[in-house]
């Protein structure tokens, strides 16, 4: 692995090597010295082209925790408004000189664009293109869904035979991308819900099963739940007719939480949450909702990727 | 086709030997420390891992009140390396420290092969992470000379001169038994001639 | 009178091998065997094809107003070059070419350049606003004589507006070009929708966008009985729709470019703009389709849409890269590659949809000349290309004569090399090179 791009073309023994990998940062993040030494004297750059507190500073707390140095480099434009190029910005943080850089960025393709292209000799890790991918997130995902199955027991195992469903907005979501393509490499069922006009074109070419009916879907007692966020500039863009009509249908409403309180169902959400719109509160504050479990593997997974893009020689 | 390089291996310790130094170890062990308190054993991945293991078991036969469980572990140190730039990154093996902790701990380091000292120095980083113990040994099961560091074993099994184009081949079943190649266990040396 | 110049051992489009005498006028003064010409400069033209010149309907020339990517000098040298004695350029300049003025300035900068005939096309509505008719007849009477019309960049969405514009230029058999984009339906749109699209997260530009409105548009032009040219055709979709329409008898005339008939969507997994382009690359079945239409003449002309854009415009993120891609210096080998190559038309169909198809829709009479059985005809004007089909060559845009490098054609191997061209009888290019371009008497 020379850069994370996208979990589309990440095979199964790069995305079982992170997460075992991410397993045994996850022991360091739990003592007292929670530092090692492994990325001493290496740069890590951030790169953040959107706003993400969140993300960024995951990705920060796990390059400080490896000893890398961490540069924050916060570009405000956006698509309207075109100011220093992505080109541009690259080659500055290039004579800085950076070893990996982790780049947030509002337009699809911009992180493989910087790995392709010839701008940077950077490893480059996507950190969210525009509603392309964001491969860190997913594989956060699987590593709390594989956790809670298999505690301490998880390493060396995959996602075989699990269902995972994923509710919301699948067409404006990196995050449903990137889980849709992880989860199926790592051999879990995935059915997506929500509205129509939020299912991609073709997405029936998508290795998923498609099913509108979020109630029928819950009876099935799936083994996780994934609640996308909600944007609130989609309720503008006649996707769904209002807020209320959405959660009627794909909610995790009190009710429909209700069918699945005390059942093995895990309810997931890449967060921060819109209470009362996709997640009732009961459901945001059960002890199904991994939330914030996520944020903390969030750190071990970013180690992880972080670790095996850079402490080594890159290898085929 | 990458041509394999022509091997010659000749065995230097048998089954039978090792089971005999680990004998002898145990009692130094035993012996230095003045019996089993404070005493932990880790191994180091890979096969300082079954060492420490087996080590584990003959003091628990010479002195029951060493409980194997409680006092020994493994500790992994790729991410304390400091060659990891010239080789491709490896997922990292688990650390299992025992629910004592070490803290005030008399732990002794196995390793299967002691050759340049970078994995001790590493393995001693990362055992300053963890904890403070009150002493630190290093038992090995081979010493083959060329240290880069200046650390030396205080418990080993055999002395072995080897040349640096040689290469010490260590089996234990624990690791290599799901080999083909494996018959039992062994230390061989391989000269690796291109 | 004299014998300039003396094209020998070419194969004419009706498969002919024959001689071609140029005389001091410009005009093809004698076709036939083994003819000559004492002092005349002789084109050895054995084993290749001798066409027209070609002519192409839908051109950037990017000037007035960017004339870091392009100008009418350097596109009509690279049009030269590519083998066009012909081009019309599109009215999506700065200021747009929306009236006499501006289209009259740039027939003038054509007629100074010297290297192709360049015919400004007119802007359909003012500033390409879509809001009311730009000066229509103006555009016509002026110097320039305009006859085509055209917002292309922009659809005439308003069907009222499209319905006027079509009834308009009737009074001067003119015509409307129209840029098929339904814009409601393609907002944001960066390539096809597809499962292609939805994987690489960019907005969608659905087939339905393009057909939607070339069935409207070719019912208006049924209704009120005038004239519509199909731009860019994209989709097997619009293929089948206008099959339909020239069945009904409607007078409806398309074009689809050379990387519409080779470029599918899956060079967009590259991210690289390079391959951005409006109508988006579509799939397989959509070239396919695109292909058969040219053969079986539904689609009447190739139109290069050549789109010069400057590196800073293309080396960006995809969302905010400029749509377009240069294709006057490789639409020969292309077609060749697509159509010739493949067997699906010969030599004489390209002599039809590269040059007498698109001068028959323009209404020209010095462009595009062809005998029924596809030879040169004797006395018209000597615009012609003499082409090596057997030439191979790896593209590389750096060597292009267009200021702008943006081909997605970039180190690909394509066979063929217009090696002569002859402008109003004059060599604007020779061994492959332009020369001196053509002088017109003021």
């Amino acid at each position: 692995m020379r850069h994370l791009l996208a979990t589309r073309n990440l095979s199964y023994d790069n995305a079982m090597a992170i997460l075992d990998t991410a397993q045994e940062m996850a022991t360091v993040s739990a003592r007292s010295i929670k530092k090692l030494p492994t990325l001493r004297g290496q740069t890590v750059v951030n790169l953040f082209f959107e706003d993400s507190t969140r993300t960024r500073t995951s990705f920060e707390a796990a390059a400080k925790r490896l000893s890398a140095d961490v540069l924050n480099f916060a570009v405000k434009t956006s698509s309207v408004s075109k100011g220093e190029s992505l080109k541009d910005t690259v080659q500055t943080l290039e004579a800085i000189g950076g070893d990996a850089i982790v780049m947030r960025h509002w337009a699809s393709g911009a992180a493989q664009q910087l790995a392709n292209f010839g701008w940077s000799s950077s490893a480059v890790i996507n950190a969210g293109d525009g509603t392309h991918e964001h491969p860190t997130q997913a594989l956060l995902d699987a590593f709390t869904l594989r956790h809670r199955l298999h505690g301490l027991q998880a390493s060396g195992k995959d996602l075989n035979g699990l269902h995972v469903v994923i509710v919301g907005d699948i067409l404006h979501s990196r995050v449903a991308r990137s889980n849709v393509w992880l989860l199926h490499t790592l051999g879990a069922k995935v059915t997506l819900s929500g509205p129509p006009t939020l299912m991609p074109v073709g997405v029936t070419t998508w290795p998923v099963e498609i099913n509108y009916d979020l109630d029928a879907l819950l009876t099935q007692q799936p083994d996780a739940i994934m609640m996308l966020r909600v944007q609130a500039e989609r309720m503008s863009g006649d996707f769904f007719p209002s807020a209320a009509e959405y959660t009627r249908g794909w909610g995790l409403t009190n009710d429909r939480y209700k069918t699945i309180e005390g059942a093995g169902t895990l309810i997931m959400h890449p967060g921060p949450m819109n209470r009362g719109l996709e997640i009732s509160a009961a459901a945001a504050d059960s002890a199904q909702n991994t939330a914030l479990e996520q944020v903390a593997n969030g750190v071990s997974v970013r180690m992880a990727v972080l670790y095996l893009l850079l402490a080594g020689q890159p290898g085929q | 086709m990458v041509q394999e390089p022509v091997r010659k291996a000749r065995t230097v310790m048998s089954e039978s030997d090792i089971h005999r130094v680990l004998t002898r170890i145990a009692h130094e062990i035993l012996e230095a420390n003045r019996g089993v308190e404070h005493l932990m054993l880790l191994g180091i991945p890979r096969r300082g891992v079954p060492l420490a293991n087996r080590l584990a078991e003959k003091l628990a036969e010479i002195e029951p009140e060493y409980v194997v469980l409680e006092r020994t572990g493994q500790l992994d140190i790729t991410l304390y390396r400091d060659d990891l730039a010239r080789a491709e990154s490896r997922i990292p093996a688990t650390t299992i420290i025992p629910p004592a902790g070490i803290d005030n701990a008399v732990v002794v380091l196995v390793d299967d092969v002691l050759y340049s000292g970078r994995t001790i120095r590493a393995a001693l980083d990362a055992l300053a992470d963890i904890g403070r113990p009150r002493t630190v040994r290093l038992a090995v099961l081979v010493d083959r000379g060329h240290r880069q560091l200046p650390l030396r074993a205080d418990y080993v099994g055999k002395n072995l001169p080897t040349a640096s184009s040689e290469r010490v081949m260590v089996q234990l079943a624990e690791i290599d038994g799901g080999d083909d190649d494996y018959t039992s266990d062994q230390v061989q040396i391989v000269d690796v001639m291109h | 009178m004299t014998i300039t110049y003396l094209i020998t051992g070419g194969t004419t489009p009706d498969g002919v091998q024959t001689d071609i005498a140029i005389d001091s006028d410009g005009v093809i003064a004698e076709l036939g065997q083994n003819l000559r010409a004492e002092e005349s400069v002789v084109i050895d033209a054995t084993n290749k094809i001798v066409l027209p010149g070609l002519v192409d309907l839908h051109t950037h020339l990017r000037e007035p107003g960017n004339n870091d990517a392009e100008t009418v000098e350097s596109g009509t040298r690279a049009a030269a070059k590519g083998g066009f004695t012909a081009v019309h350029a599109m009215a999506n300049s700065n200021p747009v070419a929306d009236t006499a003025g501006v289209v009259e300035q740039v027939f003038s900068l054509g007629k100074q350049a010297g290297w192709t005939d360049v015919h400004p096309v007119g802007a359909v509505t003012v500033g390409l606003a879509g809001e009311r008719l730009a000066e229509l007849s103006a555009m016509h009477d002026s110097a320039a004589n305009v006859t085509m019309f055209s917002d292309d960049g922009i659809c005439v969405w308003d069907p009222v507006l499209m319905r006027r514009a079509l009834e308009y230029v009737k009074s001067f058999d003119g015509f409307i070009a129209q840029h098929a984009q339904e814009p409601r339906l393609t907002e944001g749109a960066q390539m096809n929708e597809s499962a292609l699209s939805s994987e690489l997260g960019l907005t969608g530009w659905p087939a339905v966008a393009e057909e939607s409105i070339i069935a409207r548009d070719v019912l208006l032009a049924q209704h009120v009985d005038s004239r519509v040219h199909i731009c860019h055709v994209s989709t097997a979709g619009s293929v089948e729709l206008i099959r339909w329409a020239k069945s009904q008898g409607i007078n409806v005339t398309a074009e689809v470019t050379p990387h519409h008939l080779l470029l599918t969507e899956d060079y967009v997994k590259t991210y690289d703009p390079v391959y951005k382009v409006n109508p988006p690359l579509r799939k397989d079945s959509d070239v396919l389709a695109l292909r058969r239409g040219l053969a079986d003449g539904t689609i009447d002309t190739v139109g290069t849409d050549h789109a010069p854009h400057t590196e800073e415009t293309k080396q960006c993120e995809w969302v905010v890269a400029a749509m377009g891609m240069t294709g006057l210096e490789t639409a020969l080998p292309v077609i060749q590659h697509t159509m010739v190559d493949t067997g699906l038309i010969g030599w004489h169909d390209v002599a039809r949809v590269m040059s007498a198809n698109p001068s028959r829709i323009y209404r020209h009479t010095d462009q595009g000349q062809l005998t029924d059985t596809g030879g040169l005809v004797q006395g018209a004007v000597a615009n012609i290309a003499v082409y090596d089909p057997s030439h191979k060559f790896v593209v590389n845009p750096t060597e292009h004569d267009s200021k702008s490098a943006n081909s997605p054609y970039k180190n690909m191997e394509l066979s063929g090399q217009v090696t002569d061209v002859f402008y109003r009888g004059h060599q604007v290019v020779a061994d492959a090179r332009v020369t001196t371009p053509f002088q017109h008497s003021r």
